[in-house]
Order: C-alpha cells, then structure tokens, then sequence
C-alpha cells in the first residue's frame, strides 16, 4: 500500500518568490502528522498542495500514489477532507446543508445524505434535532468548528486536512474540543494533516511533528523526540510551552 | 385611454430593456470576477456609455444599421445601454465581496466554479446584485421619456407635446405617471434623486436667472434651438454695437413658454419671436394667412397684455416647410406640395410634436393637399426628422424654411403653392418698461428691421449647426456687412 501523502522535492514560489522549498516527507495512511510553524512559515501552503489549491512549482506531490496533478482536481478535493480556520461554512445554508455538501455535490440519494448528516452531527457531539436547521450565524464559535469537522468528514474521506481550525476558540473550548477531537482521531483511524502554531496542539494531537520555517521543512520527528531536537526554532518553540 | 396606453408602452420600453440589460450585464459582470484584467476596460466602456446626454446618443443611432433607426428598436438600444454600468458594476463589487474564506472552503471541499458561483457566489452577492437592478430601472423609467423624440412612444410624447405646446397639464401627464413609476420600480432606494435631476437643474437656471437680473444691463434671452441662439446673439451685439448699455446673454433657455414667462416675469428684456407662435401659441388665436394681419394682431395685444413691444420685422418668415428629398424631386419633378400630393400614397412621413398636434400642422395639411399617406406618421424630435429622411427612413417631413440642414443634407423645400401655412415672421420683442428707459434700444432694434433673409438665415444656421462656428463669429461677420 503506497504511503497516503508524500512530497518529493517539493517548491511553490510566487513571482519567483519562494514560499516553500525543497520539501520532502512521507506520511502513512492512518497517522496524523502536525506542521508546526510560526505566521507566515508555509505550512498553509503544504497544506494546499496536498488537495491541489495550489500545485508545486518544483518537484512532486503524490496523493494515494498519483501525482496531484494527474488527479482530476474535483475529484481529489472531494475525497480530501478540508477544515480552515475561518470555517467557511456558507451563510445561506442551514446546518444540515452544509454537513450534506459534498455528498450532495456526489449526487447521493437524500435519504442517505440525511442519515449520514445525522451521525456526523453526532459524531462531533451536535445534538441532530437541536442543530441540523440552524443557519451557521446561530452557533457559538465552537459550534461553527464542530460543524466544519462534520462537514470535512461527512464524504467518509481517508484524508483530512485541518488548516488551524481550533485557532480562533477560546482557551477553555479550545482544550475541552482538541480532547474530544483526539478520540475522533483514534476512532476513525483517518490520515490527518494537521497545521497549527500551537506547540501544545502539535504535543496533544500529533503522532508526528514537522517544524518548518521560512518555508523549509527542519525537521519531521515523533511527538516524543521533538523536545530533543537542537534547532533553535524548535527550542524556541518547547521553550513557549514551558 | 392615453394616459394607460402611453404607460405601457413605457412599461415594455422599460422592462425590455432592463431585461436585456441584465442579459448582457449580469454574466459581464460575473465574468469580470473571474478575467480580473478585463473588469477595466468593461468598467470604462459602461461608464463612457452613461456620460453621453441621453438625446445625443439617440441620435448617434438613428443612422446605424440593424440597431438604430426610429422606433422602439433604438430606444431600446440606447436604454439598455445606460442600464448597463449599474447592473455590471453591482454584479462585479456583489460577487467580490464575498468572503475569501466561504470560497475557499468551497473550492477545497471540491467544488467546481460553476457550483461555487450558483449555489455560493451569487446567492450571497444578491442583494447588491439587486440594488443594481433597482438602480437601473430608476435609471430607465426616467431616461425613457425621452426615447418618444425616436418615435419610440411612451409617457414622454406627453412631455415632449406638452413642451412644443406650451402646455403645462400636458407635461404633467407625461411626468407624473413617470415618476410614479420610478417610485414604485424603486421603494425607497435613494436613486430617487437621479430621476429628479433634471428637475433640480431647471431650478437652479431660475434660481440663477432672478438672481442675475441687474437694473442697468439689457438681458437678452432665447429659445433652445440654433436660429433663435443666433438671434439673440445678433440683438445682444447690435445693442451693444449701437448703444453704452451692458448686455447679458441668456440664450438657449427653452421653449416658446419659458422665454414669454421670463421677458412678462422681467427675468429677461427681449427676445426673438415668431408672429404665428405669439398668435397661437401664447395668444391662443386662430392662424391667419396674412402676415400683415397677424403681425399688428400680437403687437396690439401683446402690447395691452403684456407691456411688451413688438418691434420690426427682421425680414424672414421661418414657417413650416414641406421637405423632401432631392434625389425625388428630381426623379419626379417634384415643385409644389401639390405635385407631391400623388405620390404620398407610397410615402412615409414623419413630423415632430409640434406640427402632428397644431391646428396649422398636419390635418389642414392633408385635407388642403388630399395628401394619402398609408399609414399614421412616424412621430419624433423635430431636429431627427432631417436624418431620417436623408437616410431613407421616412420619404416627407415638415421642417422649419430656415433650417441649415435642408442644403447640407441635399433635402428641398416644396413650395406651399396653396398657401397653407401661416407666416411665421421673426421679430425681437422688449418690454415696454425698458424701451421707456433706454429708447436707444428701439433705434439699435429698427436699424435691424427687414435686414435678415430666409437665405441669409438659412447660411447662418448652417454655419454653426453644419460648419460647426462660433456664433458670436458668425453674428458678428453679418453685422458687419450690413
């Protein structure tokens, strides 16, 4: 079975300006791998060409074994589970209509995107009945986020990227809802790529730890290994933990 | 009834158009969000279109094939044009401002661009898609009144009669209903202020008319058209070539009821008139045949009623003038109204408000030449029936003798061998109470009596409309001959 992500050689630069460079890793399937970095670093833009948002100027992505580029994009994003900070969840569409998305853009029969919205709203601890017809302006903030997570899942993807999606919760929510996502996590055995500036995040969540700054990939280790490392950037960040 | 009748086919001009305009505007302004280089150039195209007066840009189309022409096709045309800038600009600034986050959630979760734009995209840009929508039919219903000087028909035929005439309630059948209709296509929306524009402008002239009038200088005013703009000039420079008084000019202010309301009101102390206007239009009078008669008919009256003096004659008669083509005149030995009388069961004619609607017009002209046209004339500002003949659109239309165009445009004037039209002979009127003061201007005026031919008026006018010179030039070259 090929690894379910890996980059070879992997550039993006925009108008000759490079955002990352020369990145290369594997990730097997079933394993959740956290790119910590600060503002600015490039672990967005990892993020964005492992579902093909964006497509590498140098070197190669593979998804599943395929390049990301032979991928028919829409197709690949659809079996791609895709979570950003800001949500994203459309104004206009009740609850249930945006946890049913994708299945819909998949043209399953409704029935069965019912059922399936009904357990995912459960999944993420969102009582059905209670939810399912709210418009997202009548959810709390950590409402919102279980909603999203519900909606990345909701196509039963193997992949799922998660793009700071605890950033903007406040720290008591934020704790109670990484908790519960941790046994999501063990649960659904998915493969997770994971991007936070949070160090504690990265500890809690991640099997494995990629550090990138200024857009290069520094290093990629066991969460265990990580206090070990002797780059400075990496004990800057075990240092902000502490 | 006409008022109902007129409403509609302002309804259909307006909701035609506005409906093609969306066609056009809102997938150009879905496009510009997606081409973002082309949003530009769309931009300043539609911006351009909306600078251009409304009544020029009708005449622009008038000669076009396919497009232009009279009729409704060109009102359309020029109407779906101005909808344009605010149904693109809307669309394009709507479909923007949609949050980067939702789109990018879509486009991540797989969906295709055309999902995204209809199920997110537009759904979220409605609102500011619509107020576009109700921009431009505000926009439409008031620019739409002047799509009758095409033929076009609608509230504006009232307006425009009613102007012609001198004919308030007329105005305000066309105005009314107009703008109720602009009130109702746009509940409280502030483009409100839009439609009443012209309305603010024409307070403004006479707010600043009444404001200007200063006891020692000799306001000098005229009508809206070439001839009466060169003979306001001419009365302007010849008091100021024959007497010490200072003169302001307060040319091209509108129609025959604008400049008689502002010499009786004292907002101006002279202008040029026409002594068949004086006797229908403002005396109400029926029309005579004898210039003698209705010459000294407005002088006394105008004079008991107005305070007003009719002074001399300046020598032309500019009366309505019966003009074909030269092409047909020669083809079919065409002299005389009466020669043209046979071929009219093939023609089509086409005449301004002004002459469908005067007793002196167009009924006493079919039943005095057994004229057969088969069907109704084409209805239209005056100033476009010269382009439509020459271009072949109608075959006859009534112009003024005096008019520039009919040489420049190789168009001739059919003799009116049973003397049906009344005369209509040019004469510079001053209120009494300035004469009593300056009586110089009385000298200054008579000195000009008998000096100006229909030839020669008919030079001036081409001069400015066709050669495009200054007037002052113009006025001032024939001055000096004399």
């Amino acid at each position: 079975m090929p690894p379910n992500v890996e980059f070879r050689k992997v550039g993006y630069a925009i108008n000759g300006r490079p955002l990352v460079e020369n990145i290369s890793f594997v990730i097997e399937s079933g394993e959740t791998v956290v790119f910590l970095g600060r503002s600015g670093s490039g672990k967005t833009t990892t993020l964005k060409l492992i579902n093909r948002l964006l497509e590498p100027t140098s070197g190669e992505v593979f998804v599943e074994g395929k390049k990301t580029t032979e991928w028919d994009a829409i197709r690949l994003r659809r079996r791609i589970g895709y979570v950003i900070q800001d949500v994203g969840l459309f104004p206009h569409f009740t609850v249930h209509r945006n946890v049913g998305l994708v299945p819909s853009l998949e043209s399953w029969p409704p029935a069965k995107i019912d059922s399936r919205v009904h357990d995912m709203l459960s999944l993420v601890g969102l009582e059905p009945s209670r939810f399912a017809g709210r418009l997202p302006r009548e959810l709390s903030g950590g409402q919102r986020q279980r909603v999203g997570v519900a909606r990345a899942l909701a196509a039963d993807p193997s992949i799922l990227l998660l793009d700071e999606p605890f950033g903007a919760l406040d720290p008591v929510t934020r704790s109670e809802i990484q908790k519960e996502f941790r046994g999501l996590q063990k649960s659904l055995g998915k493969t997770m790529v994971f991007v936070t500036h949070d160090v504690r995040e990265a500890f809690i969540l991640g099997d494995r730890i990629g550090l990138i700054k200024d857009g290069n990939l520094i290093a990629l280790v066991a969460v265990k290994d990580f206090h070990n490392l002797n780059h400075p950037e990496a004990r800057a960040f075990v240092e902000s933990y502490a | 009834m006409e008022v109902a009748q007129l409403t509609l086919e302002h309804l259909v001009l307006v909701g035609l158009s506005i409906l093609i305009a969306a066609g056009i505007g809102l997938p150009l302004g879905v496009l510009m969000t997606r081409k973002p280089g082309l949003s530009g150039p769309i931009l300043t195209f539609a911006n351009a279109v909306q600078t251009i007066p409304s009544l020029a840009l009708f005449g622009f189309l008038i000669p076009l094939p396919f497009i232009g022409g009279i009729g409704a096709r060109t009102a359309i045309v020029a109407l779906v044009l101005y909808s344009l800038l605010p149904i693109i600009r809307n669309t394009f600034t709507g479909i923007s401002g949609v949050d980067p986050a939702i789109r990018e959630a879509g486009r991540g979760m797989g969906m295709t661009d055309l999902q995204l734009l209809w199920s997110v995209e537009i759904p979220l840009a409605l609102s500011v898609i619509f107020a576009g929508l109700r921009v431009a039919t505000v926009l439409c219903v008031g620019i739409a009144t002047i799509a009758a000087a095409v033929g076009a028909g609608g509230l504006g035929m009232f307006i425009f009669r009613g102007v012609s005439m001198v004919d308030s309630r007329l105005i305000l059948a066309g105005a009314i209903p107009a703008a109720a209709l602009a009130l109702v296509a746009d509940f409280g929306l502030g483009a409100i202020e839009k439609r009443f524009s012209k309305l603010l402008s024409l307070l403004m002239i006479v707010a600043g008319l009444s404001s200007c009038s200063h006891p020692d200088r000799i306001v000098v005013g005229s009508k809206n058209f070439t001839e009466q703009v060169i003979l306001g000039e001419m009365i302007a420079q010849q008091i100021e070539r024959k007497t010490h008084l200072q003169v302001d000019r307060k040319l091209n202010l509108g129609g025959t009821i604008v400049c008689h309301e502002a010499l009786t009101a004292g907002q101006i102390d002279t202008y040029v008139e026409y002594t068949g206007t004086g006797l229908t239009a403002i005396l109400k009078e029926p029309p005579t045949k004898d210039s003698n008669v209705a010459y000294q008919t407005v002088k006394d009256a105008y004079q008991s009623r107005f305070g007003v003096e009719w002074t001399e004659p300046l020598g032309f008669n500019n009366t309505f003038a019966i003009i074909v083509r030269k092409s047909d005149a020669e083809q079919f030995g065409l002299k005389t109204i009466s020669d043209a009388a046979p071929r009219t069961s093939n023609w089509v004619a086409g005449f301004g408000y002004e002459f469908i609607e005067r007793e002196d017009g167009y009924p006493g002209l079919v039943k005095t030449y057994n004229l057969r046209f088969p069907s109704e004339p084409r209805v239209m500002e005056l100033g476009l029936t010269y382009k439509a003949v020459a271009g072949h659109q109608v075959d006859l239309i009534a112009g003024n003798s005096t008019d520039g165009l009919i040489g420049a445009l190789r168009l001739v004037v059919l003799e009116d061998d049973k003397h049906y039209f009344p005369p209509y002979d040019a004469v510079p009127l001053v209120r009494e109470a300035v004469i009593a003061k300056h009586p110089e201007i009385r000298e200054a005026l008579r000195a000009l009596g008998g000096k100006v031919s229909e030839e020669q008026m008919r030079l001036m006018n081409y001069a400015v409309d066709g050669e495009h010179k200054d007037v002052k030039q113009v006025v001032k070259e024939f001055l000096d001959k004399l």
